[in-house]
């Protein structure tokens, strides 16, 4: 049951893009196809799992008992970096095809605060491993669902009459805003 | 006269928010209020400011097959130095920015500024640039900021301009802070044509 909490808590009422605002920059710039969009979405939830595990164990077993808390945001990234690197060398060789489709996005991914944000959040909130990894999961699909909605409006924007001052970002942007305003008729679902 | 262009670029030609894109998810997180926005956005300018200067210090230095990395032990070690004062000095404001404070690493203009800039310049013009685009940075979020506040409560850094019943809430809100800011870039593409 708890579980279940946390996963439509993750997805729907506190969307990772739409309500906390992590994210955003994959969410905007990859945004314009559905199949980059899905993409990307593959890499993230690959990469934000592995990462929640990582950094827990490291925080749990090595900064907590050491007193050295404070060096948490030090430690998150460079563990997130080198998982970055880590996973586009081991899929280079196990599996190219799959290398090939997510390619472009896997470096992108080390600044996408999102998943540092879940690192972090998970910590926060008290969860043990396995409440961090439904988590990290259900924020992946959250990503995903906001992402794969998004691409779908904006590739129906492409064929809209925009007026001129509007077109590109600031139409995405506003649409964003709707899309928002729509997910928040999911909030009080918890 | 070219310093001071690389000064003024950050405020609306090269604006990090408004025209580059850079940093969305703290401009969108933290601008409920001018003054979050303002908080936020000097607390970046700060790491900017300074990851500039010590990236264009040691840039010598190091090795370019470790050059990112480098650099982004040098941010993460800024931005715990900025989580830690705040938490010291500020408490209240280091709870309404919550974690988008320890975030500030993962600012793309950070990153973005110290490999396109303070690792091909020297250390002045990179600190002048450092602090240009900061500035530029604080600006946008606490006009972006400002903004949501009069929409959706009627005041400006908690001043009051008109009674708060008439505000819509939902400026203060999520969906609201993506819209205002499709609006302002529409504004700001327009004043950068003309």
């Amino acid at each position: 049951m708890e579980y279940i909490i946390i996963i439509i808590s993750a997805i729907f009422v506190n969307n990772i893009v739409l309500n906390q605002f992590l994210g955003i920059c994959p969410f905007l710039g990859v945004s314009k196809k559905i199949s980059t969009a899905v993409g990307m979405t593959g890499a993230v939830t690959f990469v934000m799992v592995i990462a929640t595990i990582v950094t827990y164990l490291i925080q749990v077993s090595i900064l907590n008992p050491l007193g050295l808390q404070f060096l948490q945001t030090i430690f998150f990234i460079l563990v997130i970096a080198s998982l970055v690197q880590l996973v586009e060398i081991i899929l280079k060789k196990v599996s190219p095809s799959l290398y090939q489709a997510l390619g472009v996005f896997l470096p992108l991914i080390t600044t996408n605060c999102a998943i540092l944000g879940v690192a972090i959040l998970t910590y926060q909130k008290e969860f043990n491993l396995m409440e961090g990894v439904v988590f990290a999961i259900a924020n992946a699909i959250g990503f995903g669902l906001a992402l794969v909605l998004f691409a779908g409006l904006r590739e129906h924007l492409d064929l809209m009459n925009i007026p001129k001052g509007l077109k590109g970002t600031p139409i995405a942007l506003i649409v964003a805003g709707i899309l928002a305003m729509a997910f928040m008729g999911f909030s009080g679902l918890v | 006269m070219n310093q001071m262009k690389n000064f003024t670029k950050g405020f609306i030609k090269e604006n990090p928010v408004f025209v580059l894109l850079l940093g969305m998810c703290p401009t969108l997180g933290v601008t409920s209020s001018a003054i979050n926005g303002l908080g936020m956005g000097l607390a970046t300018t700060f790491v900017l400011l300074m990851s500039n200067i010590v990236i264009s210090a040691i840039k010598n230095v190091i090795p370019s097959k470790v050059k990112i990395p480098s650099f982004i032990v040098v941010i993460a070690s800024l931005v715990t130095v900025v989580e830690l004062v705040m938490q010291a000095y500020l408490p209240a404001l280091y709870k309404s920015l919550g974690l988008f404070i320890p975030l500030i690493v993962v600012n793309c203009i950070v990153l973005g500024r110290a490999e396109a800039f303070a690792s091909k310049n020297t250390l002045v013009s990179s600190a002048i640039d450092g602090l240009g685009m900061g500035l530029g940075f604080a600006f946008a979020l606490t006009l972006l900021g400002a903004a949501r506040e009069f929409l959706g409560s009627g005041k400006i850094f908690d001043i009051a301009i008109f009674p708060e019943d008439y505000g819509m809430l939902l400026f203060v809100l999520a969906p609201g802070a993506f819209i205002v800011l499709g609006y302002l870039i529409a504004l700001i593409n327009r004043m950068n044509k003309a």
